[in-house]
């Protein structure tokens, strides 16, 4: 990275600290190397929790729709007894599928947030930074993440409400965390991905609304793969969602599960979608 | 002189800085004395096209460290493209553009760090308090975290927002934010400032508030500010020197004097009778002659400017 010329500035420190702006003349000391990604990724997550702070409406409203699908679906379904799930109750197998898709609800609109920075110049202020735009989009990409984690939380804690039972265990609640921020990293990014192409908020509606019951559907979310069609089955195998739904039921509930597969392809997932949202974000500057 | 710029220009008693400050070199960021003093931007050839309309076409410029340079000019005269390419938002497909000597296409974030930018819209996070959003900047710009709630204080202070510090932005007025914008930008402590119509939308008085801050900041920081406006008596009153853009190019540039007494003298040569000595907006109209209402932006251009004049008014 350049350094700043030292060219001598003009202006009196005595005075500016007379002033009390001293600190105000003196740049601060770059960060190098591998510590700035999370320096950028902090700043932004801290960002989502000040605006949760201050106005937690978001969370209750979208508390709504998770709560219905768990006391309206939930409850007939696992009366109906149609869907095979291993031996426990269907309120309990479609948790953590709720969770995921509440989750990925957020994530996969996160791309209009940033189009309205775009908009309101925020994005080219934080472009102006000295921030990668890969840096940039790991922030946000994790700012999702930990804006979904808050409302996982809500769901999990109506799921218990409702006599799900659910684990306790620190380490697999950690587990949890990470399974919930890696997937909103992903679908945040496909959704930064898509503004970057479509370039307006309208468009990204339509975009996000097409794509979100299909990858919701074609998961394992609601139901196991095994009863799936062939080509639902092929399609499950590549969402992502699938993989991260997979995780949660196996720390969760303690249900067979693949956890080095399903972060793996999590992980993977994350990485790639940075790599796209990235390369794309130049064209939401210009 | 109209009340061109000086360090020394008086600001009202309520402004938290005194631009009588006297300038010296005695300054921390003093590393090396024998450094080759560089222009604070310095374009050569400058051209930028979006499809077939050359939105830059061949700009020459260059603003000296520590002065105040206001780019004028009509919506579309490119302005905001050549600031964009200034800093790094934008690619320099042709030409070359420089600040404080380093290239901005090849060591941009040498550049980004040198830079304090406040766009036309208004950028302040309404959802933040102001304290929160100038502590973003202090974040992304690597402040430490053990000065960074002092030099929050100090940036919020030096724009007289340290009393409304903790109010959610969305409370603010529009002078208020644009201040607010300021202090965001002056947390990493810039070389240069550039500003994007700061005043656009907002009421005289505040006006002369945003401008007595900046001027304030100016004269104790020593920055430099690269300001667009379209407000001809702001660019008298506080630029030290100015440069009309029209259709991509520098068509006039020097201090608001020198050019109304050139187009002055240039009538009188003409045999044109001349009680008064033209305008800054004068040397406006002849240097883009008539017809610039068909010229003056796109929709975009125009919806940008109503939304910030909304959103501010």
């Amino acid at each position: 990275m350049s350094e700043a010329p030292a060219v001598p500035r003009n202006a009196s420190a005595d005075r500016a600290r007379e002033q009390g702006i001293a600190l105000l003349l003196q740049p601060p000391r770059p960060r190098s190397g591998w510590r700035l990604v999370p320096a950028r990724v902090g700043a932004m997550c801290a960002v989502e929790l000040q605006k949760l702070r201050h106005d937690r409406t978001e969370l209750y409203t979208r508390a709504v729709q998770p709560a219905l699908w768990l006391l309206i679906f939930g409850q007939t379904f696992t009366r109906i007894k149609a869907i095979p799930t291993g031996g426990i109750p269907y309120i309990d197998y479609m948790a953590p599928g709720i969770i995921a898709q509440s989750a990925m609800f957020i994530a996969i609109f996160y791309g209009i947030q940033i189009i309205w920075e775009r908009d309101a110049g925020v994005l080219n202020k934080l472009l102006v930074t000295p921030t990668p735009r890969s840096a940039l989009i790991t922030g946000k990409a994790f700012a999702a993440g930990v804006k979904s984690l808050i409302q996982a939380i809500v769901v999990i804690v109506i799921a218990a409400v409702l006599g799900v039972a659910l684990t306790w265990n620190p380490l697999k609640l950690l587990g949890v965390a990470a399974a919930v921020i890696l997937g909103s990293a992903f679908f945040s990014c496909l959704s930064m991905t898509i503004a970057g192409i479509v370039l307006s908020r309208d468009r990204l509606m339509g975009f996000g609304q097409a794509i979100t019951m299909p990858l919701f559907f074609a998961s394992n979310a609601l139901y196991p793969v095994a009863v799936m069609p062939g080509w639902l089955q092929a399609v499950s195998k590549v969402n992502p969602l699938s993989y991260q739904v997979d995780a949660l039921r196996g720390l969760l509930l303690g249900t067979h599960a693949h956890l080095a597969l399903d972060f793996g392809v999590l992980l993977v997932a994350a990485a790639a979608g940075i790599a796209a949202a990235s390369s794309l974000l130049g064209r939401l500057a210009r | 002189m109209t009340a061109a710029h000086s360090a020394d220009t008086p600001l009202s008693a309520d402004t938290p800085l005194s631009a009588d400050t006297p300038l010296s070199a005695d300054t921390p960021r003093t590393a090396d004395p024998a450094a080759p003093a560089h222009d604070a931007v310095s374009c050569t050839g400058l051209a930028y096209a979006f499809g077939e309309t050359n939105a830059v076409d061949g700009l020459d410029l260059s603003v000296r460290e520590g002065e105040i340079f206001g780019l004028l000019g009509p919506n579309g005269a490119g302005k905001t493209t050549a600031i964009r390419c200034m800093t790094t938002l934008l690619p320099v497909p042709a030409g070359m553009v420089r600040v404080f000597g380093l290239d901005a296409s090849r060591e941009r974030m040498g550049v980004r760090r040198l830079l304090g930018y406040v766009p036309q819209q208004l950028s302040a996070d309404s959802g933040l308090t102001g304290r929160e959003n100038v502590a973003l900047f202090a974040r992304v710009f690597d402040v430490p975290r053990k000065e960074r709630a002092e030099r929050v204080a100090q940036a919020l202070a030096a724009v007289d927002l340290a009393d409304a510090a903790d109010r959610l932005a969305k409370t603010y007025s529009g002078g208020m934010v644009r201040r607010l914008e300021l202090a965001q930008a002056l947390v990493s402590a810039p070389r240069l400032l550039i500003l994007d119509e700061p005043t656009i939308g907002l009421d005289p008085i505040a006006r002369t508030g945003v401008w007595e801050h900046i001027n304030a900041v100016r004269a104790a920081t020593g920055m430099t500010v690269l300001v667009t406006t379209h407000y001809m008596d702001e660019a008298d009153q506080y630029c030290d020197r100015v440069a009309l853009m029209h259709r991509g190019r520098i068509r006039a540039l020097g201090t608001p004097d020198e050019l109304r007494e050139g187009l002055g003298e240039r009538r009188r040569a003409e045999g044109a009778a001349q009680d008064t000595l033209p305008t800054l907006e004068d040397v406006f109209r002849d240097v883009a002659g008539s017809g610039l209402d068909d010229q003056s932006g796109d929709f975009r251009d125009v919806r940008s400017t109503r939304r910030t004049a909304q959103r501010v008014g």
